[in-house]
């Protein structure tokens, strides 16, 4: 019966954003703050009980659909207000509450000096509800109420200053890149139903495999569509742009929106709809290619950038880069799984490198930074933890999650992507490196006038905790020993998927329709799991990433001088600073001729041509009026006038 | 008898002159009082043309409504002298072409 409290977990959070929203002016800043960290806690403690819940179903059942109401219906078409519970829901729901709850504590503190403070955890609250919303709902429209509410308050999130302009038009970036990815998802949604009649999660994952043929057209096209949509949400190429310029917004916000839990969505919906992906190799391979290229190209800016938080947000599209490259070779759990450790250190170098800008009074360019070390022993420490798990280091989570990502992108897929997975591992172990030594290492060159400090506990004990987590997070899928991965075997219901009989329904149905299908025997051989080159591969990519940290070693502590060396007057350094002057490109070539048609199109069609429809529809009934007001002359007798002739040529007519 | 005198069309020929004329009257008169009583001539106008098919048809109503037009007439007239002693008290004429004010 604990699984009836399901529906909670999305609402608390949303009444907590409603109270703070309309009354959080007055009731105080204190009591937003317990409203705001309760209504989270709240959720996560429910999301426990429903846990338990799941775990006490009877053997077999690996699902629970919660139907509140009926949302709406026409003709055959109905969609529920419903939530489902399966493995990767309660995956995503702890993720999401919990370190949601830790956040939203760091938040009290880091925002504490703001007049608007209610309006940031309005915001923040209805975020975590709108995001519950989207990994419990149990139907792709209801997931796309999420998805949009998520924007939608990211968009709030990233304009919270909203003075400054710059946030603005970051906030409006990020709405306006996310929306065309969204409005792939929707004609996704809208083709599914098309093809399905149902948009019921459950339903559509059951019956795809007999309705779709593998490998065709049809499971093509939806894959890719709800591939773009991803690619919106997550950051991926070619609509990442949007990421590294949500930094704008408040240090929480990037932490738990921009890196634990909105941007990957994109990589949730993927496992969600995995059947999809399964049956269309071709799209598979998109991802998996986009996923890898841009997890290295990602890390080659964040290479190059010095403010703080950008490195980061580069640092993000990267990691998420690699769980679409774990997607794309069919490793689902492998995505899962690095979504789930990356969601622990990537908030909490997040959160730490806020706990950094707060203690030098808001500077955010890294060479403004160096020897923090001794003013923040806490943040440093915590900051080394996540630092060395997002590297690979054993045994920290990351070393564990990233590896199985490697594993699998050389098992399942191929050299190629496996070559990607390396190079970005190596220069991830380099840039956080680099970041960690510039920041925290080294001559301070804080400036004189600002005495940097350590921040209250408040902001402090999150950071732990989320160290923490990013320590022992990789004892969720211990590798080598079988049926150790706790996590492959908990998410086994969900991403299981037989080829073999959607291979012989695809047979069968090409059979039926008179042609032959291509032979797919080779797709059905098992592959060898190896363990020498799963040990091998561990301690490969350990070295990859102790080179990368040797090298920022090498570049920032020991030698200085060389960075300026090696990058001075280089045209491929200086394009990788601008960030290959993508954001250029896509102004040159997507945003001025938008403006510009946009222009035209007010100027032209709507000036002239609507408005002038319309006033010249108002101009002419006017200039018929003036004449026809002369025949109202005011005088009484030509009124009879008007009648004598009306009724004798009514006369004349009649007879 | 009647009938055997005068012929119906008699009658009608009257009712239509004195009812042009009654519309002429209206139609060319400047001086409101006229143009009143011009009125009066068209509603006698009708009254004949209903007393006379009344008596051709061997009916009673057309008397009766004849009345009724007599009714009306009365009242109207008492309507209408009013309103024009209120125009003379606003502009001293009752000449019609200084009045053109019922235009929006």
């Amino acid at each position: 019966m604990l699984l009836k409290l399901t529906c909670l977990i999305p609402l608390y959070p949303l009444i907590g954003s409603i109270i703070n929203g309309f009354f959080g002016l007055k009731i105080g800043k204190d009591a937003v703050a317990k409203i705001a960290c309760g209504s989270m806690i709240l959720s996560f403690l429910t999301a426990v009980l429903v846990f338990v819940g799941f775990l006490m179903l009877p053997e077999g059942q690996h699902a629970y659909e919660q139907v509140v109401w009926s949302w709406f219906g026409a003709g055959d078409f109905s969609v529920d207000f419903g939530f489902q519970v399966d493995p990767l829901t309660l995956v995503m729901m702890f993720v999401v509450t919990g370190v949601g709850s830790i956040i939203h504590v760091y938040a009290v503190g880091y925002m504490h000096e703001e007049y608007s403070f209610y309006r940031f955890f309005a915001y923040f609250n209805l975020f975590a509800s709108a995001m519950l919303l989207l990994v419990m709902g149990n139907n792709f429209l209801l997931m796309f109420i999420g998805w949009e509410g998520v924007g939608c308050c990211s968009y709030f999130l990233i304009g919270y200053y909203f003075e400054k302009k710059s946030a603005c038009d970051a906030g409006t970036k990020a709405f306006v890149v996310n929306r065309v990815g969204d409005f792939a998802f929707l004609l996704a949604v809208m083709y599914i139903f098309n093809i399905f009649g149902t948009i019921d999660f459950s339903e559509v994952m059951h019956a795809a495999p007999e309705k779709l043929i593998y490998g065709g057209e049809i499971v093509t096209i939806i894959t890719m569509l709800l591939f773009v949509g991803a690619t919106g949400k997550s950051a991926q190429i070619p609509l990442y742009t949007w990421l590294p310029d949500a930094m704008e917004g408040p240090t929480p916000v990037s932490a738990l929106i921009h890196a634990a839990t909105m941007v990957t969505a994109g990589v949730y919906m993927v496992v969600r709809c995995n059947v999809l992906f399964s049956l269309s190799p071709m799209t598979m391979t998109v991802v998996a290619f986009i996923g890898g290229t841009t997890a290295v190209m990602a890390a080659t800016i964040g290479m190059t950038q010095f403010d703080i938080k950008r490195v980061l947000a580069y640092s993000t599209v990267s990691q998420i880069g690699y769980m679409f490259l774990a997607c794309g070779v069919g490793a689902y759990t492998a995505a899962i799984f690095h979504l789930v450790t990356h969601a622990f250190f990537k908030a909490c170098l997040f959160l730490g490198s806020g706990s950094v800008i707060h203690g030098i009074h808001g500077e955010q360019d890294m060479r403004k930074m160096g020897g923090l070390k001794k003013h923040m022993p806490t943040t440093y420490k915590t900051f080394l933890v996540s630092t060395l798990a997002i590297a690979g280091i054993p045994p920290l989570s990351g070393f564990f999650s990233k590896d199985e990502v490697l594993y699998h992108s050389l098992i399942d897929g191929n050299i190629i992507f496996w070559g990607m997975g390396v190079s970005a591992a190596l220069l991830t172990a380099f840039y956080m490196f680099r970041l960690v030594f510039m920041t925290f290492h080294g001559e301070s060159r804080v400036d004189p006038s600002v005495h940097p400090h350590e921040s209250p506990k408040i902001m402090t004990m999150p950071l732990v905790i989320l160290a923490g987590l990013a320590t022992v997070g990789g004892m969720l899928g211990i590798p080598l020993m079988h049926g150790w991965h706790i996590l492959h075997n908990w998410l086994e219901p969900v991403i299981h998927f037989d080829l073999a009989s959607a291979l012989q329904h695809s047979e069968h149905m090409l059979h039926e329709a008179g042609q032959h299908a291509p032979s797919w025997t080779h797709l059905l051989e098992p592959k060898d799991h190896n363990l020498w080159i799963e040990s091998l591969l561990m301690l490969f990519s350990a070295a990859v990433a102790i080179t990368g940290i040797f090298g920022a070693y090498m570049f920032y502590i020991k030698r200085p001088d060389l960075p300026e060396k090696f990058t001075k007057g280089q045209w491929g350094f200086d394009l990788v600073q601008n960030k290959y002057y993508v954001d250029e490109l896509y102004d040159e070539s997507i945003v001025k001729p938008t403006v510009e048609a946009s222009k035209l199109l007010w100027k032209e069609c709507d000036a002239k041509g609507i408005d002038g429809a319309v006033n010249g529809a108002a101009k002419t009934i006017g200039w018929f009026s003036r004449h026809a007001q002369t025949l109202q002359s005011g005088f009484v007798r030509n009124y009879a006038l008007f009648m004598v002739v009306g009724f004798i040529s009514l006369l004349l007519v009649m007879f | 008898m009647l009938e055997d005198t005068v012929p119906l069309s008699h009658y009608l020929m009257l009712s239509a002159t004195l009812f042009v004329i009654g519309i002429v009257g209206v139609l060319v008169r400047r001086n409101v009082i006229v143009v009143f009583m011009s009125i009066e001539i068209m509603l006698n106008a009708v009254n004949i043309s209903l007393i006379s098919f009344d008596h051709y048809m061997n009916l009673s109503s057309g008397q009766i409504f004849s009345f009724m037009v007599m009714c009306v007439a009365a009242a109207e007239v008492s309507v209408g002298l009013a309103i024009i002693i209120s125009m003379h008290r606003n502009k001293p004429t009752v000449n019609l072409d200084e009045f053109n004010l019922l235009k929006w």
